[in-house]
């Protein structure tokens, strides 16, 4: 089975001026592209040749892996985020956070701390347990919460790729920034 | 004494047009500087260790107190890839290696080609952020690519030429052209350093 790069759900240029046009550019155009690439090069003749992508995230390891995942992480980044969005998160999800971090306030700091502290490639997650319970973690290179049974709910990429065209080394601006964009509505319906 | 950012021995220009003097001064001024400054936080609390240089710390990193080891190992490692980064590279260089290191790498590698492949396909095939290295185990060369800040030291293996393949290395010129940033690298490896590095131990 063939994997396809998904569309983008808005314009390369509509998340300017916090993710630039240029940074889509490569982000989406080149990085995630060639995860596709790859991994469609990668599985012809092996037991993931028909699986959906989910399930090989889920249980394939080494090179096919790291491209699996990294397009399931990618499509999932780029539908956590949106133009005109950013704010607080209302109703279920709302409640849930606070239950669990004390206030929205609190979720942010903690969850942007794990984005900030992820050393190397990553991400940092907002995931729901099997309890049904949230939890903030983060992981490295193309890990995927997928695998550990969780439910993504939101995530963040601090690969550098992410932000070093808009934001150099300053990988906390861009968390801070990260939030004016987050599309609640997607995280939600994640819940 | 505090872990000291060392100052580069060029200017951020010198190594144009292969690394641009924008990533040469971002990488050395806020990178570098970062592992320095994060270093020296970890050992704030410990002044036993604050004695020790950078590869005694990492090369006994097990021993490290559990609460600052994370941050020694990758802010420390941080600081000695750098440190090794910046002398093994400068203006008017490239080239190929002379003498015994030129001979070992025959030894090692078949030849100065074949080494120069293996190397950049350790770079390629590193995933995430880390490091390429060339190892001297007692004059016998052999190649190995670390993650993110890892020192060879740690594992108490001398590395005597590395490249980083971390993103913020080659971005800014390379984007997610890594390849090209490997290919151009070798026209600023400075052999005369890598070989008295090699000759040191």
């Amino acid at each position: 089975m063939e994997h396809k790069l998904p569309e983008l759900p808005f314009a390369k240029d509509a998340l300017a001026p916090i993710a630039s046009a240029e940074t889509l550019e490569y982000h989406y155009g080149k990085h995630h592209a060639t995860y596709v690439a790859n991994l469609n090069k990668l599985i012809p003749g092996t037991e993931f040749e028909n699986l959906s992508l989910e399930e090989i995230v889920k249980k394939a390891s080494g090179g096919i892996f790291n491209n699996a995942a990294q397009i399931w992480n990618h499509s999932f980044y780029w539908n956590c985020l949106a133009p005109n969005a950013g704010g607080e998160p209302s109703g279920a999800l709302a409640d849930a956070i606070n239950q669990t971090f004390g206030s929205f306030t609190a979720f942010k700091e903690k969850f942007s701390a794990t984005a900030v502290g992820t050393f190397g490639s990553g991400w940092a997650w907002l995931v729901k347990n099997p309890d049904g319970s949230l939890a903030i973690e983060s992981t490295s290179n193309a890990g995927c919460p997928l695998t550990t049974g969780k439910t993504p709910l939101l995530t963040c990429d601090v690969w550098e790729h992410a932000y070093y065209i808009d934001y150099r080394n300053a990988r906390a601006k861009y968390v801070e920034e990260f939030w004016k964009l987050v599309n609640w509505k997607f995280v939600a319906a994640n819940f | 004494m505090a872990h000291q950012l060392p100052a580069l021995a060029y200017s951020f220009d010198a190594l144009e047009p292969h690394i641009d003097a924008r990533t040469m001064e971002i990488h050395h001024d806020k990178h570098h500087a970062a592992y320095v400054t994060n270093l020296n936080a970890a050992l704030e609390k410990f002044p036993a260790l604050q004695a020790k240089s950078i590869e005694a710390l990492l090369k006994e990193i097990a021993s490290v107190p559990e609460e600052i080891r994370t941050a020694v190992r990758n802010n420390g490692g941080g600081h000695m890839n750098h440190t090794m980064f910046w002398e093994i590279m400068g203006p008017h260089a490239g080239g190929e290696p002379t003498g015994a290191l030129a001979d070992a790498l025959n030894k090692a590698f078949g030849s100065f080609a074949a080494f120069k492949e293996q190397l950049a396909k350790a770079g390629m095939t590193r995933f995430g952020s880390g490091w390429a290295w060339l190892i001297n185990n007692s004059g016998a060369l052999s190649i190995e690519s670390t993650a993110n800040q890892d020192q060879p030291m740690m594992d108490g293996k001398n590395a005597i030429l590395g490249i980083d393949v971390w993103e913020h290395a080659y971005y800014l010129k390379y984007q997610n052209r890594r390849a090209d940033y490997i290919a151009a690298w070798w026209n600023v490896v400075n052999w005369n350093a890598v070989a008295r590095r090699f000759a040191a131990k």
